[in-house]
């Protein structure tokens, strides 16, 4: 037995283990959530330890109370209200960043104007630049003109946070795309936004529509600026702020929050299955030239 | 004389980067300039709505804040959290794309799963966390009391020290994707014929690690620990969610929050947040500088 075999070999079981481990770690929470959902409260506080329920203690009611109208239903949570909400603002700011990031992303990767270094720059500095610095006086700016307790004034601090991130993804992308392909279009005298329109963007559609995924779930899953424009008025809450400010109370029963959190969880699992490729490619786009 | 060309070229570019450029520097450059102001000035939050740009100027925020001692404290469980989780997500993720490295039925799946914990709602995995770890019916001190002969259920997010080492693994568990994702795209670019020399000249495994992979991968870790070091250090979603800050575990953004929102002193929350901004750029500019080095000696 050598130092090559031992090595081989420890490393080779290792391996599986650390696999599994890694597995465990990131799948189990997600189960957990899951099975929660489905049991009552006093369940849980009965039998904490459980990993598996059996069939006869599963119930939807959880769901359906989380879903429900407080209005028509005793303990309704009004889910189906948050949901609405979130599904605006996020699409919304989806749209609009895209708009506005292709655009900025051809001109980044494509056009060597003067001052392109500059505003790479600043699209970076706004990348990096700590929300909870950007938070104060966008509070004290809204409630001047009268936006911090509307959607409104959250899908505009949605847009300026993932242009950035969105730019960068794009740009990663339209670099790949060879120039030839658009000389030939430019001999024809066509216009650049019809260039960009009718060949870039076709080509780069995989890609448009995983950073519009990425943007509608950062959008989605954002929760400090939900929290300080819209704390007060439970009708604008979205699903994440609606989760936490009901999660802090003791009045609901958490297995109903659990059923909450699920719904809240899906529809970015769902989008990320779809996206998943594109997204890594996008996010790590140039990481690999060292 | 520059070209017609060229002049062309300046007026279309601008003119598609324009849309965000406007919006870029009235959302934030100008709020950030602001941000500068209010932290010299005496404004409480309820004052907000009749404020002037302008209000008398005063050092009063930075006297205060300096010298209320949980300021420092603050600063140190700051440096704490966001070093231990930049480094341990590293870390992990350097694991986890070292594991996943050869295929095998089914890889793509469990890499796919990896990235979970970074996609999925902040909101939900941290309420989830909190369930996982709560003393009365939560599934780690139940497993803990029974099988681990743990003699009492243990109070994960609501007693010091435990509660900064689990939002610490909170954090490393959220973002150990981040540097797996990397990590990954640039295992995917080391050239083959180095590594198979190695193996072929009789270096073990962890030999061929040490002297082929690291030096690889040693520029992405780097980049990813100044960007991660920079999310973290002013990090709020996540502490906040899980314990408010308390049991010791008050970092930075969470007692900016407190004092925007708890204190209704938005002067002091600015000046606090500014000396985040300077400790930031400090970051920054090392970063820059040690890229520069880089370049140097290359």
């Amino acid at each position: 037995m050598n130092r090559l075999t031992v090595e081989t070999r420890t490393l080779g079981v290792l391996r599986w283990v650390t696999i599994a481990f890694l597995l465990l770690i990131t799948v189990f929470p997600f189960y957990y959530m899951v099975m929660l959902s489905f049991v009552s409260i006093e369940d849980l506080q009965q039998n904490p330890g459980r990993l598996f329920i059996p069939l006869k203690d599963l119930t939807v009611e959880t769901y359906r109370l989380v879903l429900a109208d407080p209005e028509k239903v005793e303990g309704g949570q009004n889910f189906t209200l948050f949901l609405r909400n979130s599904t605006i603002v996020a699409g919304v700011a989806t749209a609009i960043t895209m708009v506005v990031s292709i655009l900025g992303a051809y001109a980044v990767a494509r056009l060597s104007f003067r001052g392109r270094r500059e505003v790479s720059l600043l699209f970076l500095g706004v990348y990096l630049f700590p929300a909870i610095v950007l938070a104060i006086p966008l509070v004290v700016l809204f409630s001047k003109i009268g936006l911090a307790g509307s959607l409104i004034g959250l899908v505009i601090v949605y847009i300026v946070q993932t242009v950035p991130i969105s730019i960068h993804m794009l740009r990663n992308y339209f670099e790949t795309i060879p120039l030839s392909v658009e000389d030939a279009a430019e001999v024809d005298g066509a216009k650049r936004l019809t260039t960009l329109r009718k060949i870039t963007m076709p080509l780069a559609m995989p890609s448009i529509m995983s950073t519009a995924l990425f943007v509608f779930m950062i959008a989605w899953n954002e929760f400090l600026f939900a929290l300080l424009f819209l704390a007060a008025q439970p009708e604008r809450w979205t699903v994440s702020l609606g989760l936490s400010q009901l999660a802090n109370g003791i009045e609901v029963p958490k297995t109903v929050l659990m059923a909450g959190s699920v719904i809240l969880t899906v529809p970015i699992v769902v989008l990320y299955a779809i996206a998943e490729r594109w997204l890594t490619e996008g996010l790590t786009g140039g990481a690999e030239k060292g | 004389m520059r070209s017609a060309k060229q002049r062309r070229v300046d007026r279309e570019g601008w003119s598609m980067v324009a849309p965000t450029v406007l919006v870029v520097v009235v959302v934030v450059v100008i709020p950030v300039l602001w941000n500068v102001l209010i932290a010299f000035q005496d404004l409480g939050y309820l004052e907000i709505r009749e404020t002037s740009v302008f209000r008398n100027l005063t050092l009063d925020n930075f006297r205060e804040v300096f010298g209320a001692e949980g300021f420092w404290r603050t600063l140190l469980t700051t440096v704490i959290y966001s070093v231990s989780a930049t480094v341990g997500s590293i870390v992990l993720g350097l694991v986890a794309a070292l594991a996943l490295r050869r295929t095998f039925p089914g890889r793509g799946v469990v890499r796919a799963a990896m990235l979970l914990p970074y996609v999925a709602p902040v909101v939900a995995v941290a309420f989830v966390w909190q369930m996982m770890l709560n003393p009365q019916y939560g599934i780690a001190n139940s497993l803990g009391t029974r099988f681990l002969g743990w003699d009492a259920p243990i109070d994960f997010l609501g007693r010091s020290p435990h509660a900064l080492i689990t939002v610490i693994a909170f954090e490393i568990w959220r973002y150990f994707p981040f540097a797996f994702m990397f990590i990954v795209a640039r295992l995917q670019a080391v050239p083959k014929d180095i590594e198979e020399a190695a193996i072929v000249d009789g270096a073990t495994p962890l030999q061929s690690f040490r002297r082929v992979l690291l030096p690889q991968l040693l520029s992405v870790m780097g980049l990813l620990a100044v960007l991660r070091v920079i999310m973290t250090f002013n990090k709020f979603d996540d502490v906040y969610l899980l314990t408010g800050g308390a049991a010791g575990t008050e970092v930075a953004a969470v007692r900016v929050y407190d004092y925007l929102t708890g204190r209704f002193d938005a002067g002091g929350a600015a000046a606090q947040s500014l000396v985040l901004s300077a400790v930031m750029v400090g970051f920054l500019f090392l970063y820059m500088w040690f890229l520069k080095r880089q370049g140097a000696n290359q």
